[in-house]
């Protein structure tokens, strides 16, 4: 377990290297720059400007010299369309806010969902599952750019229990519409997801084998049939947990959460190339650390794949 | 003394297609100790008799008879009394070994817990007698594979597993459903010989179910051949082979390949089992039956001195 572990964690670096070289090629390939505008610069005055962020060298010398800053700063260069800023600077400040209402969704998602789906699949074909599936559904076809403006409609215009937006350094308040807005839909599918692999489960021979060893119901559910009906819900989890706390771009403005999809829209629109570099970084270092958390708690689920390891 | 007395039992399942009678009117005795085959073809219902009396049938059954095991009768008994029964008492042996251990829980963990829950043991004391029942069911080096899965094991393997689980808390009454048909051939021959050997030395009734009638000739006392969901004939194992009173039971062995014949051609019953969506009103087996005079098609067989059958013996090819 050990060994796989530190051979994912090495396998990190070629794969950084390729996304980093590939990512920085594909933006210079776009046609127009940070620094162009309707009205051109005189080109003494660009001259400057690109002499300054270094961009009048070679690509391929622009590109070691961000790669060595990285290794050895620790450093993602200046944001080439926020003054003064550097990428550094963004992702410590929009990254925390990110990362909180996302994990909050996520929990969200995982403490409604999947007790949800149990309790359906357990009192299969009755009223309970009946409401359940329907709402799940409900839930699921709703985009977050429509329950959000019903969230604040409803919670901050019609009854002024929670602020429709900002951050004020993450007290709760804040954080539990976006956090909301956020999961909804995905919480509707764990729960959708959890009582369908769950009901497999249930009918699965070997809990037959349990039932025939004379357990109560409750001890067949917990002992034996909730591991493997997990299972799916936790592969569905891996990528919606990175989008989760990666940040909804809508989220971020709508909210005005200061957090840091916002960072990478206006870094797409204003061609901030460091920018959009470092947050691809972030995003891939994110989601490699995820998919090893993962295929780790997989392992420890699943002695099949562990014994694979 | 008589353990076991299923008496007038049917079984039926509701289903998109209407009612299915998969078990029409079966009433037999099982005597402490004794061995019996339950034998038919797949449909015949002898699966759900088995699932009847651990009280798992699936939830669309409906159910009417009686089933009394030692005096009590299990189709009124609540469920926790049911749950008390069930492997301390009478213990199923599931027929796919493949499927019928949980592929998350360690081997110690899922014999462990049936003493745990019976016995009240200790994780110590379920430890032990897991490692016992494993040595019983002569899995080599059972010390050091009791933290293995499952999947680490081969097929003959999980079926020993299986039969340990069954015997862990001794019950008095043990029901095999098929429990080699999901095995190799050689596998087959070691897992009923081990049976067979733990039979005689705990002295449990066993009920075993199966559609292979080589594997009941060595191994049980009396047999009882279903069809249709119905018993067509039943007595004690030699008589059967020797002398078979029912046409069913005739075409039977002699659909059983016999080498020492030379004579290499398969007889097959010809025919395909029977509808049971309707309420059976004749012998089910009239259809395919070589015997068969326009009465078998007219009204139910009575069942008497051992066959259900109106033709006398005398009379049948």
């Amino acid at each position: 377990m050990f060994n796989y572990t530190l051979r994912r964690l090495l396998t990190v670096i070629p794969t950084l290297l390729v996304l980093i070289v590939f990512s920085f090629y594909l933006m210079r390939l776009a046609p127009g720059g940070p620094f162009t505008s309707e009205k051109p610069l005189p080109p003494a005055v660009m001259q400057n400007v690109l002499e300054r962020y270094g961009m009048d060298q070679p690509l391929y010398v622009q590109l070691w010299t961000y790669i060595k800053n990285i290794v050895f700063h620790f450093d993602f260069g200046p944001s080439f369309a926020q003054k003064d800023r550097t990428v550094n600077d963004v992702i410590a400040q929009g990254f925390p806010v990110t990362l909180t209402y996302g994990f909050w969704s996520a929990v969200f998602v995982l403490v409604l969902g999947i007790p949800l789906g149990i309790i359906a699949a357990l009192r299969h074909n009755s009223i309970w599952d009946y409401t359940m599936t329907g709402l799940a559904i409900f839930s699921q076809i709703f985009p977050n750019f429509v329950l959000a403006p019903i969230l604040v409609l409803l919670f901050t215009l019609s009854w002024g229990l929670l602020p429709g937006g900002g951050w004020n350094g993450g007290q709760w308040e804040y954080i539990v519409m976006p956090a909301i807005a956020l999961g909804t839909s995905y919480m509707a599918g764990v729960a959708r997801l959890t009582r369908g692999s769950m009901l497999e489960v249930l009918n699965a021979p070997f809990i037959q084998t349990a039932r025939a060893k004379g357990l109560p119901e409750r001890v067949i559910i917990w002992r034996h049939a909730l591991k493997p009906a997990l299972l799916p819900t936790l592969t569905y989890m891996g990528p919606v947990f990175v989008y989760m706390i990666t940040g909804s771009v809508f989220i971020d403005v709508f909210f005005s959460t200061g957090g840091i999809g916002q960072d990478f829209i206006d870094g797409a629109y204003s061609r901030d190339y460091s920018m959009l570099l470092g947050l691809a970084i972030l995003y891939s270092l994110l989601t490699f650390a995820l998919n090893l958390m993962l295929d780790l708690l997989y392992a420890w689920i699943d002695p099949k794949v562990r014994s694979s390891l | 003394m008589t353990l076991l007395s299923v008496q007038n039992l049917r079984i039926r399942f509701r289903t998109g297609d209407g009612l299915v009678h998969a078990v029409n009117d079966v009433s037999f005795d099982m005597a402490e100790g004794q061995k019996l085959a339950l034998v038919g073809e797949s449909g015949s219902g002898k699966s759900q008799i088995a699932l009847a009396i651990m009280g798992l049938l699936a939830k669309n059954a409906e159910i009417d008879g009686q089933i009394r095991f030692d005096e009590r009768d299990l189709l009124t008994l609540p469920a926790a009394q049911m749950n008390a029964l069930r492997a301390a008492q009478i213990a199923l042996i599931f027929q796919d070994p493949m499927s019928s251990l949980n592929p998350y829980m360690t081997i110690e963990r899922q014999l462990g817990e049936v003493v745990e829950l019976h016995e009240g043991a200790s994780r110590a004391e379920a430890r032990k007698r897991a490692l016992e029942v494993m040595d019983a069911v002569r899995i080599p080096d059972a010390r050091n594979r009791l933290r293995a899965y499952p999947h680490e094991f081969s097929g003959g393997m999980r079926q020993r597993i299986v039969i340990a689980m069954a015997l862990i808390c001794r019950p008095r009454l043990i029901l095999a459903d098929e429990p080699t048909t999901a095995l190799d051939v050689t596998v087959q021959a070691q897992i009923m010989a081990l049976l067979d050997e733990i039979q005689r030395d705990m002295g449990t009734s066993v009920l075993l179910i199966t559609h292979d009638l080589g594997v009941v000739a060595g191994f049980c006392d009396d047999t009882m051949v279903l069809y249709g969901g119905r018993v067509m004939e039943a007595a004690p194992t030699p008589a059967i082979f020797d002398a078979p009173g029912h046409p069913y039971t005739r075409g039977l062995l002699r659909a059983v390949p016999r080498i020492t014949e030379g004579d290499v051609t398969l007889s097959a019953i010809p025919g395909s089992p029977p509808n049971q969506t309707a309420a059976p009103r004749a012998c089910p087996f009239a259809p395919r039956c070589v015997d068969a005079i326009p009465a078998c098609h007219d009204g139910l067989p009575e069942f008497r001195e051992g066959r259900a059958c109106i033709r006398p013996v005398e009379e049948l090819t």
